[in-house]
């Protein structure tokens, strides 16, 4: 069903820029800027003045965690642009703090924007001209061809299948339900609290192994944003090469952006990568010119995946074994590179610290051991499992944000049969559970349910 | 065929059912001159199924009904034999009323109401055809020769139109209960431009009370201190009779198995679509087929007569299959029929011919409701005609039809339902089909609807005070219980002989209430004040306050439901000339004519895309665009 709920979108080309806006239109527009800004003292209550700039950072309000360090504008409904309420927030222009930005805001409670949908809204809300409506018309009217097309890719299909699996446990224990509530007389055994609890947990284990795929559908739809670091000398750029030599790579031309190439994208086994600040690589490794702590430190940060380069021939200072301490705790992979050198470092204490994350002992002089680091990133990628195309990834934003919303309704109704509440209530969480992922494939759900009970129950006078 | 002048009324009513006879008081106490005309006096809001008012969606209906000013709550207050309110072990949302009723003094009753009522004539007569003049309905033609003049015509014809009754292999044109049928009023109707379809019901056979043995079954009773259906009536006192319940015998089933092929609906004579919820005994035995027996409920029809209801039996086969069916029951060994169970075929319209006000499409003036609109139930039948009727006399009166939707009543579910996504079998009302369930409770019907139906002129003063008194009451109570505050010493005793957990400081009685192990009647000690409130106002804040969240949840999904709601569609809208509508949008929309967009949002085959593009081009043409 159609719905007028507050939008929210990353409304700048994506690819990195200077900066990056995420724009959120609605009713609860400011509400949710409220709950994730926060001023350079950490609790200041902002009076937004429409109109003005204020410099702050985006908080998780859960985890505390810090997003990004922005600017925020409010501007009051109706001198807008859709003629609502209207937030941008100006982040840095990286990718990941933009979509952990978007993420956060969604997880508030806005809408992901569809295609067009903030034109849409301005056009609905009186604020574009005649002429431009038909233009917006042809848009929706093309989405659904395009999202048909989507629908029968194949990761989509795949998902429409989990997530039909997901509905049927949901759709069962509406059916119990409702018959128990309207069919109360009749001869049939009355679904009790346990077997609903016991029911719902197998939705939630389902719910949970889904969500894990969002990463994953993440990666494959985006690519993995790597981080390439290491002392000077250490063969960075070498390794760049390599990799990209060896992978045909994908140069991207990000629109808008004349500088310098800042993002190179590579395609590793199926995976693709994009290494993060391959100018600033270049860059350090011909002007021999330390990198900076702080250039260090916002790669690292920004990064899902990172490669720590160490010198076999070099004995590791203070600030190597602080970064390998550092990357313990994230997906990293420490290569060593020249071991066709003598070997100077001292390898077990570097495992000890490291734990359980992998170290790809390679030259490059030599071209060796280029191999064995591909196979490490596919393991990574993949945690080990192997990636089968028989697997469904979440790779739409929309669904991703559709089905943890239906993860939250189904925790609800857990909680409600914990607490005992009468069976009419803990029914409305687990129908919203049930239409959350209803929006993912398309199903309607009142009339599905009464064809399960009257399929699967005898009643009747 | 010469036709004598009948007379002019404002309003015709064809049939006296429970459909026809709201639709008839309705629209004379709305200060219309109204004929009802029924095809028997004897008929009259005759229950010709089980005789039983109300049941879990049923029930809120009546309620409903009661709260907007129909008859129905308090006709069956006035004859009830037994009262139950169901699902008591569930919330407060579903729980459901259910009365026994004496069916012949049902009927009187009814009668009586509909004779005694100013401005209303109650006739026999056949209608085999319409009257319209110019695509509007101007009165109606009966088999003796009548013409009867009218401004507006409500079709309640339930199961009459050209009915069949199946028995086995012998079938028949014939009504229910052995009444007459009509066979020329539905062709007529198709003839103006109707689109009609037939439909499939059945009942149960009907048993002598003498020779059941009822020591082999368990008696089913009544509640203690029964609820009344109207909002009009306090707990009613009479000797409540009680019901049975007995099982089926593998003996039925080997008969019933021995003898499917003789059941009319296995040997295909007849084409209708029957409901799923009311199986013959045979559907059941055939498609669940692991269930050995199946229970069955015996039903007094009623305080002077034997006759018993065998609820759980209908069935389409031969009268002697029937005979040795209901023998090879627990406790009917030596049964006797009374009147046998069938199975029975009628013609009734296509419900989405239908607008939202119950007037059809093809023919102006002409309104319907009940068994004629694809529905089944008493209660489903009453609730249609009630709104048949109001507007009907809206029409007259050049004002606004009521419209009930989804987030005010099961009516508006009922008739959206109908309306919009049509029904392919006999529809009737659960509370599963209402999204809004927790705040469409049969305990707050009056809060939500009596405004209405005084709004409307339906509602008297009497029942509109009682309103506001109960409304003011609830807000004082709510009030009271917020600033009344009890000592942790006062409170831990009685928290304790209940096993709830004791409090460290005082707590409002608010906040004490919204415990679920706690309610008046543990806070009554604390509290003397609430011995004098209506148990009504006691209830309702016990509701407010217990399930507060959750009936927030629910009225934050209804402010969205109403923002679509409420965007009218104008009525000349050409869906054609939307070109970025996709063709089967075109066409369901150009059918359905939907009134708002967000009933346009429900008819299956309409997309959210579409939806968007209606949006957009509404508001284009709102701006005055000649060209859309």
């Amino acid at each position: 069903m159609y719905r007028e709920e507050t939008i929210a979108a990353i409304s700048t080309p994506l690819g990195e820029g200077g900066i990056g806006i995420v724009k959120i239109s609605g009713e609860r527009a400011l509400e949710i800027l409220n709950n994730v800004f926060v001023t350079k003292d950490h609790h200041q209550k902002v009076f937004w003045e429409p109109r003005k700039m204020y410099y702050g950072f985006i908080k998780n309000p859960e985890s505390q965690e810090i997003i990004d360090e922005v600017l925020a504008v409010y501007m009051k409904a109706p001198n807008t642009y859709t003629k609502e309420e209207l937030v941008e927030i100006h982040c840095h222009g990286g990718m990941v703090p933009l979509r952990k930005t978007l993420q956060l805001v969604l997880e508030q409670g806005a809408g992901m924007a569809e295609k067009g949908e903030f034109t849409k809204r301005a056009f609905l809300n009186g604020r574009l001209d005649l002429s431009q409506a038909e233009a917006v018309m042809d848009l929706i009217s093309a989405k659904t061809d395009i999202s048909h097309e989507v629908a029968l890719g194949q990761f989509e299909g795949l998902l429409s299948r989990e997530v039909q699996g997901i509905q049927e446990i949901i759709k069962d224990m509406l059916a119990h339900i409702e018959v128990s509530i309207d069919f109360s007389e009749e001869d049939i055994d009355e679904v009790t609290m346990d077997q609903l609890l016991s029911k719902s947990m197998d939705a939630k284990k389902s719910f949970q192994g889904l969500l894990q795929t969002a990463k994953t559908g993440k990666i494959l739809r985006e690519g993995l944003v790597t981080g390439i670091l290491g002392k000077t000398n250490v063969g960075k750029s070498s390794l760049l090469n390599a990799l990209l030599r060896e992978n045909r790579a994908i140069v991207t031309d990000i629109p808008g952006t004349t500088r310098d190439v800042i993002e190179e994208q590579l395609n590793v086994r199926g995976i693709p990568l994009k290494i993060l600040d391959t100018a600033g690589i270049r860059e350090t490794e011909d002007a021999v010119e330390k990198i900076g702590v702080q250039r260090s430190r916002e790669i690292f940060q920004q990064a899902d995946l990172v490669i720590f380069m160490i010198d076999a021939s070099k004995e590791l200072d203070r600030e190597d074994y602080d970064f390998l301490h550092l990357i313990k705790d994230r997906r990293a992979l420490v290569v060593v590179n020249k071991t066709d050198l003598k070997e100077a470092i001292d390898l077990s204490r570097i495992k000890s610290i490291i734990g359980d994350k992998k170290l790809v002992r390679i030259s490059l002089l030599k071209n060796k051991g280029l191999e064995a680091l591909e196979d490490a990133l596919e393991d990574m990628v993949y945690e080990g499992e192997g990636f089968s195309k028989e697997q469904p990834f979440i790779t739409n934003a929309r669904h991703q944000q559709a089905i943890s919303r239906g993860l939250q309704s189904l925790q609800d109704g857990i909680k409600a049969l914990e607490n005992r509440m009468p069976l009419d209530f803990v029914e409305v969480d687990f129908k919203n559970a049930w239409e959350s992922l209803g929006e993912v494939t398309g199903d309607t759900v009142s009339e599905d349910i009464l064809d399960h009970i009257f399929e699967n129950f005898c009643i009747g006078k | 065929m010469n036709f004598y002048n009948g007379g002019s009324y404002d309003v015709v009513v064809v049939g006296a059912g429970h459909a026809g006879c709201e639709a008839g008081l309705a629209a004379a106490r709305l200060g219309l001159k109204t004929l009802v005309l029924t095809i028997s006096l004897e008929s009259v809001a005759m229950m010709a199924c089980n005789p039983s008012i109300g049941g879990t969606g049923k029930g809120h209906l009546v309620r409903e009904v009661d709260a907007l000013g129909g008859e129905m709550g308090l006709n069956i207050d006035k004859t009830f034999i037994q009262s139950k309110m169901l699902n008591t072990g569930k919330g407060p949302a579903v729980h459901s009323l259910r009365a026994q009723a004496d069916k012949l003094q049902y009927h009187l009753q009814m009668k009586q109401t509909l004779e005694n009522q100013v401005n209303l004539t109650l006739k026999q007569g056949d209608v085999i055809d319409l009257m319209v003049e110019e695509g509007k309905a101007s009165g109606v033609k009966t088999r003796n020769g009548a013409e009867y003049h009218a401004k507006a015509v409500i079709l309640a014809t339930g199961v009459y139109l050209k009915s069949r009754i199946f028995m086995g292999e012998v079938n028949y044109p014939g009504g229910p209960d052995g009444l007459a049928t009509t066979q020329e009023l539905p062709d007529n109707l198709r003839s103006y431009g109707c689109n009609m379809r037939r439909f499939k019901t059945g009942t149960p056979a009907r048993i002598h009370g003498d020779f059941v043995d009822y020591e082999k079954m368990t008696e089913q009773m009544g509640d203690e201190e029964n609820t009344p259906f109207s909002f009009m009536n306090q707990a009613l006192k009479i000797d409540q009779i009680s019901c049975w319940l007995t099982r089926t015998t593998e003996d039925t089933k080997f008969i019933i198995e021995e003898n499917i092929h003789r059941s009319s609906m296995y040997r295909g004579d007849m084409e209708s679509v029957g409901p799923r919820y009311c199986p013959s005994i045979e559907d059941k035995i055939v498609r669940f087929t692991d269930k050995a027996t199946h229970q069955l409920f015996l039903e007094p029809e009623g305080v002077h007569t034997k006759e018993m209801y065998l609820q759980g039996m209908s069935s389409s086969l031969p009268e002697e299959v029937q005979v040795a069916m209901i023998r090879s029951v627990t406790g009917l060994e030596k049964a006797e029929i009374m009147r046998p169970a069938y199975a029975i075929e009628y013609d009734c319209i296509d419900p989405t011919d239908l607008q939202l006000s119950l007037e059809t499409k093809a023919i102006e003036n002409l309104f319907s409701a009940g068994q004629f609109n694809g529905s089944s139930g008493y209660e489903e039948a009453a609730a249609q005609g009630l709104v048949a009727g109001i507007n009907a006399s809206m029409k007259i009166k050049n004002k606004d039809p009521l419209i009930l939707d989804r987030s005010e009543a099961y009516i508006g579910v009922l008739i959206d339902d109908l309306v919009t996504k049509g029904t392919n079998e006999p529809y009737r009302m659960m509370t599963s089909r209402a999204e809004y369930r927790l705040v469409l409770r049969q305990d707050n019907a009056d809060l939500r609807l009596t405004q209405k139906g005084y709004d409307f002129g339906l509602v008297q003063q009497e029942r509109y005070q009682r309103l506001l008194v109960k409304r003011e009451e609830i807000e004082q109570e709510l009030q009271r219980l917020k600033k009344k505050k009890v000592t942790a010493r006062e409170l831990n005793p009685i928290l304790d002989t209940i096993g709830s957990s004791e409090v460290d400081t005082s707590l409002s009685l608010y906040d004490l209430l919204k415990r679920p192990e706690i309610n008046y009647k543990v806070i009554e000690p604390l509290y003397a004040e609430s011995k004098d409130l209506m148990q009504d106002v006691k209830s309702q804040c016990e509701v407010i306050i217990k399930y507060d969240g959750y009936i927030k949840k629910q009225l934050r999904q209804i402010e969205q439901f109403k923002k679509l709601e409420n965007k009218r569609i104008p009525d000349d809208v050409v869906y054609e000339r939307i070109d970025s509508l996709r063709t089967e949008a075109k066409q369901k929309l150009k059918s359905i004519r939907p009134h708002s967009v967000g009933q346009a949002s429900r008819i299956s085959g309409v997309s959210p895309a579409d939806i968007s593009v209606l949006l957009v081009y509404l508001e284009q043409r709102k701006r005055g665009n000649k060209n859309v």
